[in-house]
């Protein structure tokens, strides 16, 4: 039974390496992406394609909707999509991801359709060519809950002022977890750090999740700390926890949702003829106003604003 | 198809690159599953091997257990975990939640069943013969126990070696109990799932590409030093 010293020796330093390291990078937050600037109105891609009138071709066809998980997980899509699947009898296949991976679907044809809330980066997507034009559907706001503690005090010194509720946050380095994940959640988080004159904040307090909206707020729950929801996933679980609403109604915390369908020329696969019934859908009187109605019997409110030109 | 080649470029960007967030990320996941897979080593190489070669009633409802724990989704663990550290759970006074401690607990109840099990299977053929070498030469319990562990050493070293490859490639648990935290409990699979779900597909494809060097690495000095024995 020998026993190759050397290669003992070898195994044991590769294996006790990683302890041994220190950990003192604790390295600052990377740079927030800067969303590129939109330059111009998009040009209107070149040439609508034939649309298909015929209802009869688009039955039992596939429409993929890539969307954020704020709509499928508030329970929105649930209540609405059924009247558009009945209407014509196009199948949705909803993939819910971060706003990232939902436009990132758009621009690799992945999609039919987009349902997302980052108009910048929409924009962005129109003026490239990879949608067609863009549209206001519907907006939501979000909202700052936090402990019952409060220890920041924003319920006393800023209950509606968001860039004083945040400078309060980062003043008392009062825990806060952020969602970290590039979506559109933590894009407009970022840039109410940035307003709110604390810039880019680090720090023990602040905690980059880098995961979705109802388990930031569950870690929220758990570490007691502050985080920005949508008021939707927040009133949905509620019931589950002990976060309370601190701050809201800031103009500013308003979040617009848009819909685009995907340019059919990026194969013959997009589904263009139910994505543009989708579209036209969802921005008619009949849909904007079940959308308002969306909530109301269960929180006493509705968790989303029409507002379809 | 474009993701996978620049998947490998990306790959081989962060290695040369070396940032020191991924390189935290890396360690991270080092620290966590080895571990994990150590303390489950300590647990399981001795239950497996005495399962191995005792009798008792019972014995064969047990194995079964053991068996099914072998197959237990990650995430069906890091729920329970989960539920059991939350602030107002019955371990909620210590506060392990988000923690890397908690994603040690996760996979070392992942991991242990797979030690024991393939330590088990192991002994069951071959512990017969050996405990009765033992016998004849007159040896207590533990010594017993210990020449069992010499002999068997191939089959645990592949058990150990299992254990560990579940243990690091494991998302479902650590994510729930860890949370993903930058900087303080995101690894490698939590990242990679973070990253696709961000869209950023060849910088995922990427990290799992240095996962796999990383397992490839370990691998191959645990069978190198298996060989030379």
């Amino acid at each position: 039974m020998k026993l190759n010293k050397l290669n003992l020796l070898i195994l044991l330093l590769v294996l006790a390496l990683p302890f041994v390291t220190a950990c003192s990078s604790n390295s600052e937050p990377a740079p927030a992406e800067e969303p590129a600037p939109v330059e111009e109105p998009a040009e209107e891609p070149a040439e609508e394609p034939e649309a298909v009138d015929d209802y009869e071709e688009l039955m039992n066809t596939e429409l993929i909707l890539a969307t954020t998980t704020s709509t499928e997980n508030s329970g929105l899509l649930d209540f609405i999509l059924p009247t558009f699947n009945e209407m014509f009898g196009i199948e949705t296949k909803v993939v819910a991801v971060g706003t990232g991976a939902a436009l990132q679907m758009g621009v690799d044809g992945e999609a039919d359709v987009l349902l997302a809330h980052a108009k910048t980066q929409e924009e962005e997507l129109v003026t490239n060519g990879d949608t067609l034009e863009r549209f206001d559907v519907m907006y939501n706001d979000f909202i700052i809950v936090g402990p019952p503690s409060d220890p920041a005090g924003l319920l006393d010194n800023a209950p509606a002022d968001v860039n004083a509720g945040y400078a309060l946050i980062a003043e008392n380095q009062a825990p806060f977890v952020s969602r970290g994940d590039n979506s559109g959640t933590h894009i407009k988080e970022l840039s109410l750090w940035e307003s709110s004159g604390v810039g880019t904040p680090s720090g023990d307090w602040y905690i980059e999740a880098g995961q979705g909206m109802g388990d930031v707020i569950l870690m929220a729950n758990e570490m007691e700390a502050y985080t920005m929801a949508d008021r939707a996933t927040y009133l949905s679980m509620k019931d589950d926890i002990d976060l309370e609403i601190l701050l809201e109604g800031d103009e500013t915390l308003f979040n617009q949702y848009g819909v685009m369908a995907v340019n059919p020329e990026k194969g013959d696969h997009i589904n263009y003829p139910a994505a543009e019934r989708f579209v036209d859908w969802i921005l008619a009187p009949e849909t904007q106003e079940l959308i308002s109605e969306f909530g109301v019997e269960e929180y006493g409110e509705p968790l989303f604003f029409p507002n379809a030109k | 198809m474009d993701n996978f080649v620049s998947g490998f470029q990306d790959a081989f960007q962060l290695i040369i690159d070396l940032d020191p967030e991924f390189f935290e990320i890396v360690r991270l996941s080092m620290v966590v599953s080895l571990t994990a897979t150590f303390l489950a080593a300590i647990v399981a190489i001795p239950f497996g091997t005495w399962l191995g070669i005792k009798e008792f009633p019972g014995k064969r409802f047990l194995v079964r257990i053991i068996y099914t724990l072998m197959s237990m989704p990650p995430v069906v663990i890091g729920l329970v975990l989960f539920l059991l550290f939350l602030r107002n759970g019955p371990l909620g006074e210590f506060r392990l939640n988000f923690t890397a401690t908690a994603m040690i607990i996760a996979q070392f109840v992942l991991v242990t069943p797979i030690i024991t099990g393939v330590v088990f299977n192991g002994t069951k053929d071959r512990g017969p013969d050996i405990q009765d070498l033992a016998r004849t030469m007159g040896s207590s319990p533990t010594q017993t126990v210990w020449l069992l562990i010499k002999e068997l050493r191939i089959n645990i070293l592949s058990a150990v070696v299992t254990g560990y490859g579940r243990a690091m490639s494991e998302v479902g648990a650590v994510m729930v109990v860890g949370g993903n935290i930058k900087g303080h409990t995101r690894i490698m699979t939590t990242t990679i799932a973070m990253l696709r779900n961000m869209g950023e597909y060849s910088l995922a494809i990427a990290t799992g590409i240095v996962l796999l060097l990383i397992s490839f690495l370990i691998n191959s000095l645990l069978y190198h030093w298996q060989q030379e024995r």
